[in-house]
């Protein structure tokens, strides 16, 4: 068989089982990126040698013993580069392991590759990367959505048994919906953000992408959990999350918003989001229409807090102590300025921009603590929501993905792209996307993602429903066309 | 709040980023169109709503004040533009 078509949880077994060796699922992974990854452009950097290395010692008695793993190029990996996908970090290596790849390492995994995202994870198309964007494995002349876009095409396209991403409005989510895997965004505080270079800090999650629900489980168990390194990790036990996956739904409540309904939907992706909502029915959940009724000013309260943060956070990008320097400074204002000019593309200098301007004197009520008090209204609505229903139903996308360059020059209505992920970084909850079925455009199947919402720390609720639910379609075992 | 107000280069001198005037020019109206966009924040009623900074009700986390090792010097300075004798080389600060 083809092993790089291979799940995390069935590689495992086999290794296990001593039928396949770690080195050679690295060696099977290496051939299919030889193959399809100059089209898809998924990777960044890879370290296959030292990775072989690992695989040789691999102990396979761990959870994830021998297991490669491929990782946004956000998150530091030891000797590795971490370019985030900006020229301001061209040259750096990290000098040290984020908190989850250490446990990753703990628990048996190899990282092996960088993958492409929008440049310091700021867009939903992975246009804005300053190495090319990745394309979408299921069209070439789509994106993968972003801001995660190289690590969901690269699993889409078996390029990956699985990868890590980080969302802060949806960039796990969207993309995985867009090309057709499984991404989960794990609650605000459930996994340490140690490592990962900071966007949004009250909104940045790190969370797992894969080919089932199942293997979301297994790489979450993994990495959740306290960090003394993250002051913001909660201090909450780490469930055995495979334990909770179920088969039906007999007894689920599922919320169905109204307001993610209404308007803007492509039909074919509100036609195959009801169809799931209708399987969910069929596996006994108890469908009720719940109303979210601040959902319309998720998107412009997130592009408030969020580009605030990133002003303050990419602030460290000075020309001082790693990456790019300007060659000629008159002094060291113009080292800033002009480092900052030669670094960073436009969308990052975009938003640092507007964060500056909302946090500016004479605008910081009427912008940040502002969206601040409507960021608790919208925390409200799914505090509400979540006393009548176990978790929430939707789409995650309003569209299937979108052609390269058709939004690169419209930056509110690329905004828009993430109207159905934002909220739930916002008010800190759980969130999955899986497939649930295609949109036909011109001839051409793309993919259609499913979103379920969950209480926070309600991940293992979240997981079973997903993993219910996509077990009883077989919308997960259909494969890109690479 | 009136877009109008947003002067992009001041702005952009706050956050030490150069643009060329034809930046300057594009995300000037760009950032008015977003501004009017995110205006909709005015529209609900907050008044006596508390800001939300940060969703999970961690508070004053603290460890244990024992030294441990982190970076090393020369490893601090392995990603450094320009270093010598142990530390970061930067043009002049003051006169």
């Amino acid at each position: 068989m083809d092993l790089h078509t291979l799940t995390v949880a069935g590689l495992r077994d086999r290794l296990r089982a001593r039928e396949v060796s770690p080195v050679e699922a690295l060696e099977a992974l290496s051939r299919r990126i030889t193959a399809v990854d100059p089209a898809i452009h998924g990777y960044l950097h890879l370290d296959l040698d030292g990775a072989l290395a690992e695989a040789r010692e691999a102990d396979l008695s761990l959870p994830l013993g021998g297991v490669p793993i491929a990782v946004k190029d956000v998150l530091n990996v030891r000797g590795q580069p971490c370019t985030c996908g900006s020229r301001i970090l061209g040259g750096y290596t990290a000098p040290y392991d984020a908190t989850v790849i250490a446990r990753l390492r703990a628990a048996g995994a190899i990282p092996f590759g960088r993958t492409n995202m929008d440049e310091f994870a700021m867009g939903s198309s992975t246009e804005n990367s300053a190495f090319g964007c990745t394309r979408n494995p299921w069209d070439l002349s789509r994106i993968p959505g972003g801001s995660s876009g190289g690590s969901a095409a690269v699993v889409a396209a078996d390029e990956a048994f699985a990868a890590l991403g980080s969302d802060t409005g949806g960039s796990i989510r969207q993309p995985a919906a867009l090309c057709g895997c499984v991404g989960l965004k794990p609650s605000y505080g459930r996994v340490s953000r140690y490592g990962l270079v900071a966007f949004a800090s009250s909104l940045d999650q790190i969370g797992p992408f894969s080919k089932t629900v199942e293997d979301a489980a297994l790489l979450l168990g993994a990495i959740a959990g306290r960090d003394p390194s993250d002051s913001t990790s909660l201090d909450e036990p780490v469930p055995d999350y495979r334990a909770a996956l179920r088969t039906d739904l007999k007894g689920i409540r599922l919320g169905l918003p109204r307001e993610y309904f209404q308007g803007g939907i492509d039909p074919q992706v509100s036609a195959a989001v009801h169809a799931a909502v209708d399987q969910c029915a069929r596996l006994g959940a108890e469908v009720i229409e719940i109303s979210l009724p601040h959902t319309e000013y998720a998107v412009a309260v997130y592009y408030i807090i969020a580009t605030a943060e990133a002003s303050a956070n990419l602030a460290r990008f000075d020309g001082v102590r790693y990456g790019h320097r300007t060659a000629k400074p008159t002094g060291i204002v113009d080292q800033y300025g002009a480092t900052r000019e030669e670094g960073f593309g436009p969308e990052v200098k975009r938003r640092i921009i507007l964060g500056t301007y909302v946090l500016s004197s004479g605008y910081h009520d009427a912008y940040y603590l502002r969206a601040q008090k409507v960021r608790t209204l919208i925390r409200t609505d799914f505090t509400a929501a979540f006393e009548k229903v176990d978790a929430i139903i939707c789409p995650t996308s309003p569209t299937p993905a979108f052609r390269i360059g058709e939004k690169s020059d419209d930056p509110l209505q690329m905004y828009l792209a993430d109207i159905f992920t934002i909220a739930a970084n916002l008010a800190g909850i759980c969130g999955i996307s899986l497939p649930c079925g295609f949109a036909e455009t011109d001839g051409v199947r793309l993919p259609v993602g499913l979103q379920f919402l969950g209480k926070a720390l309600d991940e293992p609720t979240l997981l079973g429903i997903a993993h219910a639910y996509e077990q009883s379609t077989e919308w997960h075992t259909a494969r890109a066309p690479v | 709040m009136n877009p109008a107000e947003l002067d992009v280069a001041y702005i952009a001198r706050l956050a030490r980023i150069h643009l060329t005037a034809e930046e300057t020019d594009r995300f000037q109206s760009q950032l008015a169109t977003i501004l009017s966009y995110v205006d909709q924040i005015s529209r609900p009623d907050t008044s006596g709503v508390e800001p939300t900074a940060h969703t999970a009700a961690v508070f004053d986390v603290v460890r244990e004040d024992v030294a441990r090792h982190g970076l090393d010097t020369e490893e601090a300075l392995r990603n450094a533009p320009r270093a010598a004798n142990g530390l970061f080389i930067v043009p002049k600060v003051l006169e």
